[in-house]
């Protein structure tokens, strides 16, 4: 593992719509990885690496930049903050945890004393402290956005950071980009932006490119938790091939050929029916004519928390089976 | 010219539920399209105007939608009308309302039992779109489907009436917004291309704007609405309003449907302080306008949405102040004006 890399991926401010710092990152690390490099009108990283064959086919191989995160609606006379999902948030999750700004600035997330507990918190009784005195002392603003906070661990084989969605698979593609050498396909590997928002980075950076495959590289859900909704799906037994999620059903000779080069490469992987929740492929599988698309999930536990926590072989794993995918026809 | 007041006043008593937006069309048509070198309506129904702009390095789509929301007769109850919603519509608001049915305009009132033969306890409850029907004066069911078909779309009967700087009337959402456009088209040339795109159908899923920008193909897209002003005290004094009356034009950061392209985002505010024009951001995560519809279209476009702020929208009756409607149309001329021609450059 890199895990210099993982650290400057998961650490690096990015909420949808404002991934400016997240794409500078990622930009330093495949700058010279690609062919040719593009930032799309949406803001989406583009980086492409032409084949040797004659008529390869264009594969899109999407993972989106964005990360879930927070955007202030209200400044209260006593300097509190109130503030908005950007993309989807549990309150549960934030109670006590803290928020970043886009200038370093630290906020602690608190819920107030509510009379009916036997409902869980909603949003709108959360708020944030930054320290502030008063309205007119508090030094955010209406409509900047924040992040959460939690550092990158790594432990028994085991990875827990904030932003696994979907920095992990940031680092697939920029491991997978580092080690291929001679790719089959005319490959164009985009890091795309407003994913956990409205799909719309994926969606428009396919458009342009009008690929003949496409796959995205996300996190998805385990079943392996105390209590969890039944899954078959478990950390550390390979990446999962996707079969359908909520918005999409994978194309069956994209998941064909996934399974193909995972037998191919000689990694573990195991099968994703996902019941809520989707990825950029539900939205690039309907651009233009119609897309063939399918998507490589990394499993992750406590997916949209602070600390989301993934399987070191399940992303090695990941690499090797794109890797394979790539490099073959 | 004609006076601004006057252009608000007739298309805000114009009839145009989504999906019958003719009569909208055709006035917003006759006072903009001697102004733009290309005029057509799609397929949908949007009524696009181009105006060529005299540097030409850009090309931006500035858009409002035409459509109000509105009743739809779904059935007949002897000579009664049942109706479904077009829009958001909440039904407790409806009992007793003055309707106007049909193209034809036919009167027609939301009935109601008399106050003598309801009890208390039915008094305290709303009633649901069920329970509620249109009285078009009909002895049967046979005159009534000749007066007003299954289908047929209806509109709350609202008169428009300005007073001073205040004017009220029905569907400021989004009159407001054609009414800004209009003015825009209607003035000089602009350094960008300039698209106006009236817009059908957003009430009931955003889907005119969608196809509007695949055929535009824009670098840009302004899209204009008439947004909620709750400003009127609450309970929760430490509450901060969606927008609020008198205090400028409504900027969107980001609502339900997209996140605004930042470097636009400072671009409008910019301009707003630069010009002194006194401006809003409208709280963020409320609603969606047609930036959700097109941003994600073909390449991608940036876009943000900026709003007058109306009290009671979606209701028969809908208040605004002339200054806001004033100060969006200078925010959004001077915002054309000076657009930097290397704002789609981004890192």
């Amino acid at each position: 593992m890199d895990l210099k890399l993982l650290e400057k991926l998961t650490q690096t401010f990015g909420p949808s719509g404002y991934e400016g710092e997240i794409r500078a990152a990622i930009r330093e690390e495949v700058a010279s990885l690609g062919d040719e490099l593009y930032v799309d009108r949406l803001g989406s990283l583009v980086v492409h690496r032409r084949s040797a064959a004659p008529q390869a086919k264009k594969l899109l191989l999407a993972a989106h930049m964005d990360e879930i995160g927070l955007m202030v609606t209200h400044i209260e006379e006593k300097g509190f903050l109130r503030f908005t999902n950007i993309g989807g948030l549990y309150p549960l999750h934030h109670i006590g945890g803290r928020v970043r700004f886009a200038n370093g600035l630290i906020g602690t997330i608190y819920v107030e004393r509510r009379e009916d507990r036997s409902q869980a918190p909603q949003l709108k009784h959360l708020y944030i402290d930054v320290g502030a005195k008063s309205r007119e002392d508090c030094p955010v603003a209406v409509g900047d956005p924040g992040v959460f906070v939690g550092s990158l661990v790594q432990q028994n084989g085991r990875l827990i950071s904030k932003t696994m969605d979907d920095r992990i698979g940031c680092y697939v593609l920029i491991e997978m980009l580092r080690q291929i050498q001679a790719p089959a396909y005319d490959l164009y590997v985009v890091f795309s932006t407003q994913e956990e928002v409205t799909l719309a980075g994926a969606r428009t950076s396919t458009y342009r490119i009008a690929p003949d495959i496409a796959i995205s590289v996300d996190v998805t859900l385990t079943g392996d938790t105390p209590k969890a909704l039944p899954m078959a799906v478990e950390l550390g037994k390979g990446p999962a091939v996707k079969v359908k999620d909520s918005g999409m059903i994978a194309h069956p000779t994209v998941r064909q050929m996934l399974i193909d080069a995972a037998q191919q490469a000689d990694v573990p992987y195991q099968l994703e029916v996902l019941q809520g929740g989707t990825t950029d492929a539900m939205a690039m599988q309907l651009v233009r004519e119609g897309i063939p698309s399918g998507c490589l999930s990394i499993p992750s536990r406590f997916v949209h928390s602070p600390s989301e926590m993934v399987d070191e072989a399940d992303v090695e794993n990941a690499i090797k089976l794109l890797v394979a995918t790539v490099e073959t026809n | 010219m004609e006076n601004l007041v006057h252009t608000l006043e007739v298309l805000s008593n114009a009839f145009g539920p989504s999906g019958s937006e003719m009569e909208v069309r055709q006035l917003v048509r006759e006072r903009t399209e001697a102004h733009a070198q290309q005029a057509y309506v799609d397929a949908l129904g949007n009524l696009l105007l181009t105006k060529r702009g005299t540097k030409r390095d850009l090309h931006v789509m500035v858009s409002a939608h035409m459509d109000e929301v509105g009743l739809m007769v779904v059935g007949y109850t002897q000579g009664n009308l049942r109706v479904a919603t077009i829009g958001g519509i909440d039904p407790s608001i409806l009992p007793g309302l003055h309707v106007l049915v049909g193209r034809k305009k036919h009167p027609g009132v939301i009935g109601v039992q008399a106050i003598h033969r309801t009890s208390h306890k039915s008094r305290e409850q709303s009633p649901a779109i069920e329970d509620l029907a249109v009285d078009i004066g009909a002895q049967s069911e046979e005159e009534a489907r000749k007066l007003a078909p299954l289908g047929t779309p209806i509109i709350f009967a609202t008169r428009f009436h300005a007073v001073e700087r205040m004017c009220s009337g029905k569907a400021f959402d989004n009159r407001a917004g054609c009414t800004v456009l209009t003015e825009l088209l209607q003035g000089d040339p602009f350094p960008c291309d300039v698209t106006g795109a009236f817009t059908v159908q957003e009430e009931v899923g955003l889907r005119g704007a969608g196809v509007a920008a695949y055929a535009i193909s824009p670098d840009l897209a302004i899209v204009l609405e008439g947004t909620v002003a709750d400003d009127l005290p609450k309970k929760e004094s430490d509450v901060s309003p969606t927008t609020e009356l008198g205090k400028g034009p409504a900027i969107t950061v980001k609502d339900r449907s997209y996140v605004t392209y930042p470097p636009l985002l400072r671009h409008v505010i910019r301009t707003a302080q630069e010009m002194h024009i006194p401006y809003q951001i409208k709280q963020p995560g409320v609603s969606g306008t047609e930036s959700g519809a097109i941003h994600r279209v073909g390449v991608g476009i940036p876009s943000i949405t900026i709003s007058v702020p109306c009290r009671y929208i979606h209701s028969p009756v809908s208040l605004l102040k002339l200054d806001d409607l004033e100060n969006t149309i200078r925010l959004i001329q001077a915002v054309l004006s000076t657009l930097p021609s290397d704002i789609l450059k981004i890192k």
